[in-house]
Protein backbone atom coordinates (compact mmCIF):
# COMPACT_ATOMS: atom_id res chain seq x y z
CA UNK A 1 0.00 0.00 0.00
CA UNK A 2 2.50 2.53 1.21
CA UNK A 3 5.08 1.75 -1.46
CA UNK A 4 2.54 2.11 -4.25
CA UNK A 5 1.56 5.48 -2.80
CA UNK A 6 5.11 6.78 -3.06
CA UNK A 7 5.56 5.13 -6.41
CA UNK A 8 2.44 6.95 -7.65
CA UNK A 9 3.78 10.26 -6.43
CA UNK A 10 7.13 9.70 -8.05
CA UNK A 11 5.64 8.55 -11.34
CA UNK A 12 3.24 11.49 -11.35
CA UNK A 13 6.08 13.96 -10.97
CA UNK A 14 8.51 12.14 -13.23
CA UNK A 15 6.07 11.81 -16.14
CA UNK A 16 5.24 15.51 -15.91
CA UNK A 17 8.91 16.32 -16.39
CA UNK A 18 9.15 13.90 -19.32
CA UNK A 19 6.21 15.66 -20.95
CA UNK A 20 7.70 19.07 -20.25
CA UNK A 21 10.94 18.01 -21.89
CA UNK A 22 9.07 17.00 -25.04
CA UNK A 23 7.09 20.24 -25.26
CA UNK A 24 10.24 22.27 -24.63
CA UNK A 25 11.88 20.51 -27.54
CA UNK A 26 8.93 21.46 -29.73
CA UNK A 27 9.16 25.07 -28.58
CA UNK A 28 12.45 25.31 -30.45
CA UNK A 29 11.66 23.21 -33.51
CA UNK A 30 10.99 25.41 -36.53
CA UNK A 31 7.31 25.74 -37.15
CA UNK A 32 5.60 24.06 -40.07
CA UNK A 33 3.21 26.94 -40.71
CA UNK A 34 3.24 28.51 -44.16
CA UNK A 35 2.14 32.14 -44.06
CA UNK A 36 -0.24 31.55 -46.95
CA UNK A 37 -1.14 34.82 -48.62
CA UNK A 38 2.48 35.99 -48.33
CA UNK A 39 4.19 32.66 -48.91
CA UNK A 40 2.84 30.06 -51.31
CA UNK A 41 3.67 26.40 -51.52
CA UNK A 42 5.24 25.57 -54.88
CA UNK A 43 2.71 23.56 -56.87
CA UNK A 44 3.47 20.24 -58.57
CA UNK A 45 4.35 20.43 -62.24
CA UNK A 46 1.11 18.97 -63.61
CA UNK A 47 -1.43 20.78 -61.41
CA UNK A 48 -4.86 21.33 -62.93
CA UNK A 49 -6.23 24.77 -62.13
CA UNK A 50 -7.71 27.62 -64.13
CA UNK A 51 -8.01 27.08 -67.88
CA UNK A 52 -6.37 29.45 -70.30
CA UNK A 53 -6.76 29.73 -74.06
CA UNK A 54 -4.07 31.22 -76.23
CA UNK A 55 -6.29 32.73 -78.92
CA UNK A 56 -3.39 33.38 -81.29
CA UNK A 57 -3.18 29.63 -81.85
CA UNK A 58 -6.87 28.73 -81.76
CA UNK A 59 -8.28 27.49 -85.04
CA UNK A 60 -11.85 27.26 -83.76
CA UNK A 61 -12.13 23.50 -84.35
CA UNK A 62 -14.60 23.05 -81.43
CA UNK A 63 -12.92 19.80 -80.34
CA UNK A 64 -12.38 21.03 -76.77
CA UNK A 65 -16.05 22.01 -76.43
CA UNK A 66 -17.12 18.57 -77.61
CA UNK A 67 -14.72 16.82 -75.22
CA UNK A 68 -15.97 18.76 -72.20
CA UNK A 69 -18.11 16.47 -69.98
CA UNK A 70 -19.88 19.40 -68.32
CA UNK A 71 -20.28 21.59 -71.41
CA UNK A 72 -18.58 24.58 -69.91
CA UNK A 73 -16.93 25.71 -73.15
CA UNK A 74 -19.01 27.58 -75.74
CA UNK A 75 -17.49 28.30 -79.13
CA UNK A 76 -19.00 30.07 -82.10
CA UNK A 77 -17.11 30.47 -85.36
CA UNK A 78 -17.60 32.16 -88.71
CA UNK A 79 -15.89 31.14 -91.93
CA UNK A 80 -13.47 33.70 -93.24
CA UNK A 81 -13.67 35.20 -96.72
CA UNK A 82 -11.28 33.73 -99.29
CA UNK A 83 -9.64 37.13 -99.54
CA UNK A 84 -8.89 37.33 -95.82
CA UNK A 85 -5.63 36.02 -94.41
CA UNK A 86 -5.90 34.88 -90.77
CA UNK A 87 -2.30 33.81 -90.53
CA UNK A 88 -1.00 30.51 -89.20
CA UNK A 89 -0.71 28.98 -85.74
CA UNK A 90 2.61 28.48 -84.07
CA UNK A 91 2.75 24.86 -85.24
CA UNK A 92 2.08 25.83 -88.85
CA UNK A 93 -1.64 25.16 -89.20
CA UNK A 94 -3.55 27.60 -91.38
CA UNK A 95 -6.40 29.40 -89.64
CA UNK A 96 -9.64 29.46 -91.59
CA UNK A 97 -12.29 30.43 -89.07
CA UNK A 98 -13.03 33.61 -87.18
CA UNK A 99 -13.64 32.67 -83.53
CA UNK A 100 -16.45 35.05 -82.63
CA UNK A 101 -17.16 33.53 -79.23
CA UNK A 102 -14.98 31.46 -76.89
CA UNK A 103 -16.54 31.40 -73.40
CA UNK A 104 -15.42 29.13 -70.57
CA UNK A 105 -17.70 29.01 -67.55
CA UNK A 106 -15.06 28.16 -64.96
CA UNK A 107 -17.79 27.78 -62.32
CA UNK A 108 -18.96 24.70 -64.19
CA UNK A 109 -15.48 23.39 -64.95
CA UNK A 110 -14.57 20.13 -63.23
CA UNK A 111 -10.83 20.41 -63.92
CA UNK A 112 -10.70 17.05 -65.74
CA UNK A 113 -8.31 18.38 -68.38
CA UNK A 114 -10.16 16.41 -71.10
CA UNK A 115 -10.37 19.56 -73.25
CA UNK A 116 -6.62 19.92 -73.29
CA UNK A 117 -5.73 16.66 -75.05
CA UNK A 118 -7.79 16.94 -78.27
CA UNK A 119 -6.55 20.43 -79.11
CA UNK A 120 -4.55 20.17 -82.33
CA UNK A 121 -2.58 23.33 -81.65
CA UNK A 122 -2.16 22.95 -77.87
CA UNK A 123 -3.68 26.36 -77.34
CA UNK A 124 -5.97 25.41 -74.43
CA UNK A 125 -4.18 24.44 -71.24
CA UNK A 126 -4.39 24.52 -67.47
CA UNK A 127 -2.41 27.11 -65.55
CA UNK A 128 -1.29 27.18 -61.92
CA UNK A 129 -3.63 30.07 -61.01
CA UNK A 130 -5.97 28.96 -58.25
CA UNK A 131 -7.07 32.21 -56.60
CA UNK A 132 -9.92 33.53 -58.72
CA UNK A 133 -12.94 33.70 -56.44
CA UNK A 134 -15.64 36.18 -57.42
CA UNK A 135 -18.68 37.63 -55.72
CA UNK A 136 -20.97 36.91 -58.68
CA UNK A 137 -21.15 33.62 -60.48
CA UNK A 138 -21.51 35.42 -63.81
CA UNK A 139 -18.05 36.89 -63.28
CA UNK A 140 -16.62 33.40 -63.54
CA UNK A 141 -17.49 33.18 -67.24
CA UNK A 142 -14.22 33.97 -68.96
CA UNK A 143 -14.45 35.39 -72.48
CA UNK A 144 -11.40 34.56 -74.56
CA UNK A 145 -12.54 35.70 -78.00
CA UNK A 146 -10.24 38.46 -79.25
CA UNK A 147 -12.79 39.99 -81.66
CA UNK A 148 -14.99 42.77 -80.38
CA UNK A 149 -18.73 42.38 -80.75
CA UNK A 150 -18.83 44.83 -83.63
CA UNK A 151 -16.04 42.96 -85.39
CA UNK A 152 -17.81 39.64 -84.84
CA UNK A 153 -21.03 41.13 -86.31
CA UNK A 154 -19.04 42.39 -89.27
CA UNK A 155 -17.47 38.99 -89.92
CA UNK A 156 -20.88 37.34 -89.71
CA UNK A 157 -22.32 39.85 -92.15
CA UNK A 158 -19.37 39.40 -94.48
CA UNK A 159 -19.91 35.67 -94.53
CA UNK A 160 -23.66 36.00 -95.09
CA UNK A 161 -23.05 38.42 -97.93
CA UNK A 162 -20.58 35.98 -99.42
CA UNK A 163 -23.15 33.17 -99.17
CA UNK A 164 -25.78 35.38 -100.82
CA UNK A 165 -23.40 36.39 -103.57
CA UNK A 166 -22.53 32.75 -104.15
CA UNK A 167 -26.19 31.79 -104.28
CA UNK A 168 -26.90 34.63 -106.66
CA UNK A 169 -23.98 33.52 -108.78
CA UNK A 170 -25.21 29.95 -108.67
CA UNK A 171 -28.71 31.06 -109.62
CA UNK A 172 -27.29 33.19 -112.42
CA UNK A 173 -25.16 30.31 -113.60
CA UNK A 174 -28.09 27.94 -113.50
CA UNK A 175 -30.21 30.44 -115.40
CA UNK A 176 -27.47 30.90 -117.96
CA UNK A 177 -27.14 27.16 -118.38
CA UNK A 178 -30.88 26.81 -118.75
CA UNK A 179 -30.87 29.59 -121.33
CA UNK A 180 -28.01 28.01 -123.19
CA UNK A 181 -29.70 24.62 -123.24
CA UNK A 182 -33.08 25.87 -124.37
CA UNK A 183 -32.35 26.51 -128.02
CA UNK A 184 -31.42 22.90 -128.49
CA UNK B 1 6.47 55.46 -1.51
CA UNK B 2 3.19 56.55 0.05
CA UNK B 3 4.99 59.33 1.99
CA UNK B 4 6.66 60.46 -1.22
CA UNK B 5 3.37 60.74 -3.10
CA UNK B 6 1.69 62.47 -0.17
CA UNK B 7 4.52 64.98 -0.06
CA UNK B 8 4.44 65.52 -3.82
CA UNK B 9 0.69 66.08 -4.06
CA UNK B 10 0.31 67.69 -0.64
CA UNK B 11 -2.79 65.62 -0.02
CA UNK B 12 -2.91 62.30 1.85
CA UNK B 13 -5.91 60.99 -0.09
CA UNK B 14 -4.46 61.88 -3.47
CA UNK B 15 -1.15 60.29 -2.50
CA UNK B 16 -2.95 57.13 -1.49
CA UNK B 17 -4.85 56.98 -4.78
CA UNK B 18 -1.65 57.40 -6.81
CA UNK B 19 0.08 54.81 -4.65
CA UNK B 20 -2.70 52.29 -5.25
CA UNK B 21 -2.84 52.93 -9.00
CA UNK B 22 0.80 52.00 -9.61
CA UNK B 23 0.17 48.23 -9.70
CA UNK B 24 -2.69 48.82 -12.15
CA UNK B 25 -0.35 50.61 -14.53
CA UNK B 26 1.96 47.64 -14.15
CA UNK B 27 -0.57 44.84 -14.36
CA UNK B 28 -2.66 45.86 -17.38
CA UNK B 29 0.21 45.91 -19.92
CA UNK B 30 1.55 42.78 -18.26
CA UNK B 31 -1.79 40.98 -18.69
CA UNK B 32 -1.90 42.03 -22.34
CA UNK B 33 1.64 40.73 -22.74
CA UNK B 34 0.69 37.43 -21.08
CA UNK B 35 -2.25 36.91 -23.42
CA UNK B 36 0.11 37.39 -26.36
CA UNK B 37 2.75 35.16 -24.72
CA UNK B 38 0.21 32.43 -24.10
CA UNK B 39 -0.76 32.37 -27.75
CA UNK B 40 2.83 32.40 -28.95
CA UNK B 41 3.98 29.72 -26.48
CA UNK B 42 1.04 27.48 -27.31
CA UNK B 43 1.62 27.96 -31.01
CA UNK B 44 5.33 27.25 -30.93
CA UNK B 45 4.87 24.21 -28.71
CA UNK B 46 2.57 22.83 -31.39
CA UNK B 47 5.01 23.77 -34.17
CA UNK B 48 2.76 26.62 -35.30
CA UNK B 49 3.49 30.34 -35.45
CA UNK B 50 0.50 31.93 -33.76
CA UNK B 51 -0.46 35.55 -34.47
CA UNK B 52 1.95 37.02 -37.01
CA UNK B 53 0.09 39.74 -38.89
CA UNK B 54 -0.66 42.47 -36.32
CA UNK B 55 2.72 44.01 -35.67
CA UNK B 56 6.03 42.17 -35.67
CA UNK B 57 5.27 38.60 -34.57
CA UNK B 58 1.75 39.74 -33.72
CA UNK B 59 2.69 41.75 -30.66
CA UNK B 60 -0.24 44.14 -31.25
CA UNK B 61 -2.76 41.29 -31.40
CA UNK B 62 -4.01 41.66 -27.84
CA UNK B 63 -4.42 45.42 -28.27
CA UNK B 64 -6.61 44.71 -31.27
CA UNK B 65 -8.55 42.12 -29.26
CA UNK B 66 -9.11 44.52 -26.39
CA UNK B 67 -10.31 47.21 -28.80
CA UNK B 68 -12.74 44.68 -30.21
CA UNK B 69 -13.97 43.69 -26.73
CA UNK B 70 -14.50 47.36 -25.83
CA UNK B 71 -16.81 47.81 -28.79
CA UNK B 72 -18.84 44.68 -28.11
CA UNK B 73 -22.39 44.80 -26.89
CA UNK B 74 -22.72 44.26 -23.16
CA UNK B 75 -25.26 41.45 -23.02
CA UNK B 76 -27.06 40.53 -19.81
CA UNK B 77 -29.22 37.42 -20.19
CA UNK B 78 -32.93 38.01 -19.61
CA UNK B 79 -33.18 35.55 -16.70
CA UNK B 80 -29.89 36.52 -15.09
CA UNK B 81 -29.68 38.18 -11.71
CA UNK B 82 -28.70 41.60 -13.03
CA UNK B 83 -27.11 42.99 -9.88
CA UNK B 84 -24.92 39.99 -9.08
CA UNK B 85 -24.14 39.55 -12.76
CA UNK B 86 -22.70 43.06 -12.88
CA UNK B 87 -20.87 42.91 -9.55
CA UNK B 88 -19.21 39.53 -10.15
CA UNK B 89 -16.50 40.54 -12.67
CA UNK B 90 -15.70 43.64 -10.62
CA UNK B 91 -15.34 41.53 -7.48
CA UNK B 92 -13.11 39.00 -9.25
CA UNK B 93 -10.87 41.74 -10.56
CA UNK B 94 -10.86 43.55 -7.21
CA UNK B 95 -9.82 40.32 -5.50
CA UNK B 96 -6.91 39.67 -7.79
CA UNK B 97 -5.88 43.33 -7.84
CA UNK B 98 -6.03 43.68 -4.06
CA UNK B 99 -3.42 40.95 -3.76
CA UNK B 100 -0.90 43.28 -5.42
CA UNK B 101 -1.09 45.59 -2.40
CA UNK B 102 1.11 43.37 -0.25
CA UNK B 103 3.53 42.18 -2.93
CA UNK B 104 6.89 43.97 -2.87
CA UNK B 105 7.80 45.13 -6.38
CA UNK B 106 11.21 46.26 -5.19
CA UNK B 107 12.71 47.43 -1.93
CA UNK B 108 11.43 50.92 -2.83
CA UNK B 109 7.85 50.10 -3.70
CA UNK B 110 5.27 47.98 -1.91
CA UNK B 111 1.62 49.00 -1.95
CA UNK B 112 1.18 48.55 1.77
CA UNK B 113 3.84 47.24 4.07
CA UNK B 114 1.57 45.36 6.45
CA UNK B 115 2.97 42.74 8.82
CA UNK B 116 0.18 40.37 7.80
CA UNK B 117 1.45 40.47 4.16
CA UNK B 118 1.29 36.89 2.97
CA UNK B 119 -1.75 36.12 5.12
CA UNK B 120 -3.53 39.10 3.58
CA UNK B 121 -2.71 37.91 0.06
CA UNK B 122 -4.06 34.42 0.74
CA UNK B 123 -7.16 35.85 2.40
CA UNK B 124 -7.95 38.46 -0.21
CA UNK B 125 -7.62 35.89 -2.96
CA UNK B 126 -10.70 34.35 -1.38
CA UNK B 127 -12.67 37.26 -2.83
CA UNK B 128 -12.04 35.77 -6.25
CA UNK B 129 -13.84 32.60 -5.17
CA UNK B 130 -16.87 34.62 -4.10
CA UNK B 131 -16.83 36.50 -7.38
CA UNK B 132 -16.62 33.33 -9.41
CA UNK B 133 -19.49 31.70 -7.54
CA UNK B 134 -21.48 34.91 -7.94
CA UNK B 135 -20.85 34.91 -11.69
CA UNK B 136 -21.85 31.28 -12.04
CA UNK B 137 -24.99 31.61 -9.93
CA UNK B 138 -26.25 34.87 -11.43
CA UNK B 139 -25.78 33.72 -15.04
CA UNK B 140 -28.68 31.30 -14.58
CA UNK B 141 -26.96 28.81 -16.85
CA UNK B 142 -26.16 25.22 -15.98
CA UNK B 143 -22.66 25.37 -17.44
CA UNK B 144 -21.83 28.56 -15.59
CA UNK B 145 -23.09 27.16 -12.32
CA UNK B 146 -21.27 23.84 -12.76
CA UNK B 147 -18.06 25.64 -13.66
CA UNK B 148 -18.36 28.00 -10.72
CA UNK B 149 -19.03 25.18 -8.26
CA UNK B 150 -16.12 23.16 -9.57
CA UNK B 151 -13.93 26.23 -9.33
CA UNK B 152 -14.94 26.95 -5.76
CA UNK B 153 -14.46 23.34 -4.66
CA UNK B 154 -11.06 23.30 -6.31
CA UNK B 155 -9.78 26.63 -5.01
CA UNK B 156 -10.91 25.96 -1.45
CA UNK B 157 -9.31 22.51 -1.46
CA UNK B 158 -6.03 23.67 -2.89
CA UNK B 159 -5.80 26.61 -0.52
CA UNK B 160 -4.87 24.12 2.25
CA UNK B 161 -1.57 22.83 0.77
CA UNK B 162 -0.75 26.38 -0.34
CA UNK B 163 -1.17 27.73 3.15
CA UNK B 164 0.73 24.82 4.70
CA UNK B 165 3.73 25.40 2.47
CA UNK B 166 3.63 29.14 3.06
CA UNK B 167 3.44 28.37 6.78
CA UNK B 168 6.65 26.36 6.58
CA UNK B 169 8.36 29.41 5.07
CA UNK B 170 6.86 31.59 7.77
CA UNK B 171 8.34 29.18 10.34
CA UNK B 172 11.78 29.72 8.82
CA UNK B 173 11.45 33.46 8.27
CA UNK B 174 9.63 34.29 11.47
CA UNK B 175 7.52 36.92 9.73
CA UNK B 176 4.45 37.21 7.51
CA UNK B 177 5.68 40.43 5.95
CA UNK B 178 6.56 39.74 2.32
CA UNK B 179 8.96 42.68 2.18
CA UNK B 180 10.91 41.29 5.14
CA UNK B 181 10.83 37.76 3.70
CA UNK B 182 12.27 39.12 0.44
CA UNK B 183 14.79 41.28 2.28
CA UNK B 184 16.11 38.19 4.12
CA UNK B 185 17.04 36.43 0.90
CA UNK B 186 19.38 39.18 -0.24
CA UNK B 187 22.89 39.00 -1.75
CA UNK B 188 23.34 35.71 -3.61
CA UNK B 189 20.98 33.03 -4.83
CA UNK B 190 22.12 30.52 -2.21
CA UNK B 191 20.39 32.70 0.33
CA UNK B 192 17.03 32.01 -1.27
CA UNK B 193 14.66 29.83 0.71
CA UNK B 194 14.68 27.21 -2.04
CA UNK B 195 18.34 26.66 -1.07
CA UNK B 196 17.58 26.53 2.64
CA UNK B 197 17.42 30.20 3.52
CA UNK B 198 20.00 32.80 4.49
CA UNK B 199 21.38 31.24 7.69
CA UNK B 200 24.49 29.12 7.03
CA UNK B 201 25.13 25.80 8.70
CA UNK B 202 24.32 22.10 8.47
CA UNK B 203 20.58 22.69 8.89
CA UNK B 204 20.56 24.80 5.71
CA UNK B 205 21.72 21.80 3.68
CA UNK B 206 19.30 19.46 5.44
CA UNK B 207 16.49 21.84 4.54
CA UNK B 208 17.15 21.91 0.80
CA UNK B 209 15.24 18.72 -0.24
CA UNK B 210 12.26 19.75 1.86
CA UNK B 211 12.30 23.21 0.36
CA UNK B 212 12.24 21.70 -3.13
CA UNK B 213 9.29 19.52 -2.13
CA UNK B 214 7.58 22.55 -0.66
CA UNK B 215 8.17 24.51 -3.83
CA UNK B 216 6.65 21.75 -5.98
CA UNK B 217 3.61 21.51 -3.72
CA UNK B 218 3.14 25.29 -3.68
CA UNK B 219 3.53 25.54 -7.44
CA UNK B 220 1.09 22.71 -8.15
CA UNK B 221 -1.54 24.08 -5.81
CA UNK B 222 -1.10 27.61 -7.08
CA UNK B 223 -1.78 26.28 -10.57
CA UNK B 224 -5.07 24.92 -9.26
CA UNK B 225 -5.88 28.22 -7.58
CA UNK B 226 -5.70 30.15 -10.83
CA UNK B 227 -7.65 27.47 -12.73
CA UNK B 228 -4.84 26.61 -15.09
CA UNK B 229 -4.32 23.31 -16.86
CA UNK B 230 -4.06 20.53 -15.66
CA UNK B 231 -6.54 21.91 -13.10
CA UNK B 232 -8.77 23.83 -15.51
CA UNK B 233 -11.96 21.81 -15.07
CA UNK B 234 -13.87 24.96 -13.98
CA UNK B 235 -13.54 26.31 -17.50
CA UNK B 236 -13.12 23.07 -19.39
CA UNK B 237 -14.05 24.11 -22.92
CA UNK B 238 -14.94 20.62 -24.05
CA UNK B 239 -17.35 20.04 -21.16
CA UNK B 240 -18.65 23.39 -19.95
CA UNK B 241 -18.43 25.81 -22.89
CA UNK B 242 -16.39 28.33 -20.87
CA UNK B 243 -17.37 27.65 -17.27
CA UNK B 244 -18.41 30.54 -15.07
CA UNK B 245 -17.91 33.22 -17.73
CA UNK B 246 -20.01 31.52 -20.43
CA UNK B 247 -22.68 34.25 -20.39
CA UNK B 248 -20.29 37.18 -20.22
CA UNK B 249 -19.36 39.36 -23.16
CA UNK B 250 -17.62 42.62 -23.89
CA UNK B 251 -15.91 44.48 -21.08
CA UNK B 252 -17.20 42.17 -18.36
CA UNK B 253 -15.58 39.23 -20.08
CA UNK B 254 -12.42 41.28 -20.52
CA UNK B 255 -12.36 41.87 -16.77
CA UNK B 256 -12.50 38.14 -16.08
CA UNK B 257 -9.78 37.61 -18.62
CA UNK B 258 -7.63 40.37 -17.15
CA UNK B 259 -8.03 39.12 -13.59
CA UNK B 260 -7.19 35.59 -14.69
CA UNK B 261 -3.87 36.71 -16.08
CA UNK B 262 -3.27 39.11 -13.19
CA UNK B 263 -3.88 36.18 -10.83
CA UNK B 264 -1.35 34.09 -12.69
CA UNK B 265 1.20 36.79 -12.05
CA UNK B 266 0.20 37.11 -8.38
CA UNK B 267 0.76 33.44 -7.65
CA UNK B 268 4.03 33.52 -9.57
CA UNK B 269 5.12 36.56 -7.57
CA UNK B 270 4.23 34.75 -4.32
CA UNK B 271 6.17 31.68 -5.37
CA UNK B 272 9.17 33.79 -6.25
CA UNK B 273 8.84 35.90 -3.10
CA UNK B 274 8.79 32.96 -0.69
CA UNK B 275 11.22 30.64 -2.47
CA UNK B 276 13.22 32.58 -5.02
CA UNK B 277 14.15 35.78 -3.24
CA UNK B 278 11.28 37.93 -4.53
CA UNK B 279 12.79 41.02 -6.09
CA UNK B 280 16.34 40.07 -5.08
CA UNK B 281 18.98 39.60 -7.74
CA UNK B 282 20.61 36.15 -7.81
CA UNK B 283 24.05 37.81 -7.84
CA UNK B 284 24.67 41.30 -6.44
CA UNK B 285 23.59 44.55 -8.02
CA UNK B 286 25.16 46.65 -10.70
CA UNK B 287 24.00 49.74 -8.78
CA UNK B 288 25.95 48.68 -5.69
CA UNK B 289 29.16 47.94 -7.52
CA UNK B 290 28.96 51.18 -9.49
CA UNK B 291 27.89 53.17 -6.45
CA UNK B 292 24.66 54.41 -8.02
CA UNK B 293 22.11 53.87 -5.28
CA UNK B 294 19.00 54.74 -7.31
CA UNK B 295 19.79 51.97 -9.82
CA UNK B 296 19.26 49.22 -7.24
CA UNK B 297 15.45 49.47 -6.92
CA UNK B 298 15.17 49.50 -10.72
CA UNK B 299 17.27 46.37 -10.94
CA UNK B 300 15.16 44.81 -8.22
CA UNK B 301 12.03 45.66 -10.17
CA UNK B 302 13.57 44.00 -13.22
CA UNK B 303 14.33 40.82 -11.28
CA UNK B 304 10.85 40.79 -9.76
CA UNK B 305 9.24 41.07 -13.20
CA UNK B 306 11.62 38.55 -14.74
CA UNK B 307 10.95 35.93 -12.08
CA UNK B 308 7.21 36.52 -12.29
CA UNK B 309 7.22 36.19 -16.06
CA UNK B 310 9.35 33.07 -15.86
CA UNK B 311 6.91 31.31 -13.54
CA UNK B 312 3.98 32.41 -15.68
CA UNK B 313 5.83 30.95 -18.65
CA UNK B 314 6.18 27.65 -16.77
CA UNK B 315 2.44 27.73 -16.14
CA UNK B 316 1.87 28.09 -19.88
CA UNK B 317 4.43 25.41 -20.59
CA UNK B 318 2.54 23.03 -18.30
CA UNK B 319 -0.74 23.99 -19.89
CA UNK B 320 0.43 22.80 -23.29
CA UNK B 321 2.02 19.69 -21.86
CA UNK B 322 -0.58 18.10 -19.60
CA UNK B 323 -4.14 16.96 -20.23
CA UNK B 324 -6.95 17.99 -17.90
CA UNK B 325 -7.58 16.06 -14.70
CA UNK B 326 -10.91 14.38 -14.00
CA UNK B 327 -12.88 15.79 -11.05
CA UNK B 328 -12.14 12.82 -8.78
CA UNK B 329 -8.46 12.85 -9.77
CA UNK B 330 -8.34 16.55 -9.01
CA UNK B 331 -9.62 16.00 -5.50
CA UNK B 332 -7.39 12.94 -5.04
CA UNK B 333 -4.28 14.91 -5.94
CA UNK B 334 -5.14 17.54 -3.36
CA UNK B 335 -6.50 15.55 -0.42
CA UNK B 336 -4.59 12.30 -0.79
CA UNK B 337 -1.24 13.59 -1.96
CA UNK B 338 -0.56 17.30 -1.58
CA UNK B 339 -2.07 17.83 1.89
CA UNK B 340 -0.32 14.86 3.59
CA UNK B 341 2.97 15.73 1.93
CA UNK B 342 2.75 19.39 2.86
CA UNK B 343 1.85 18.49 6.46
CA UNK B 344 4.84 16.17 6.80
CA UNK B 345 6.99 18.79 5.09
CA UNK B 346 5.83 21.46 7.53
CA UNK B 347 6.52 19.27 10.57
CA UNK B 348 10.02 18.33 9.37
CA UNK B 349 10.89 21.94 8.57
CA UNK B 350 9.56 23.05 11.93
CA UNK B 351 11.70 20.45 13.72
CA UNK B 352 14.79 21.41 11.75
CA UNK B 353 14.18 25.04 12.60
CA UNK B 354 13.68 24.11 16.25
CA UNK B 355 17.07 22.34 16.45
CA UNK B 356 19.00 24.89 14.48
Amino acid sequence: MMSSYFKNTWEGLYTVFVGMKITLKHLFTPSVTIQYPNVKVPLPERVRNRLYVNMDDCIGCDQCARACPVSCIEIETVKSLPTENLGTTSNGKKKALWVTKFDIDIAKCCYCQLCVFPCPTECIYMTDVYEFSEFRRSDLVYKFATLTEAEAEEKKLNFENLQKEKELQKAAQAAAQNNAQQPN
Amino acid sequence: MLELFTELTGNALLGMIINSLIPLVFVIPLALFFVWLERKVSAHMQDRLGPMITGSHGWLQTFADVLKLLQKEDIIPADADRKLFTIAPILVFAGSYAAFAAIPFSSAYIGSEIDMGIFYVVAVSGLVVAGILMAGWSSNNKYSLLGAMRSVAQIISYEIPTVLVILSIVVLAGTLNLLKISEMQTAYFWNWFIFGGPEPGLIKFLLIPFMFAGFLILYISSLAEVNRTPFDIPEAESELVAGYHTEYSGMKFAMFFLSEYANMFVVSAIVSAVFFGGYQSPFGYLGNSLGISWLVPIEQFFWFTAKGIFFVFVQMWLRWTLPRLRVDQLMAVCWKYLIPYSFVNLIIIAFLELYR
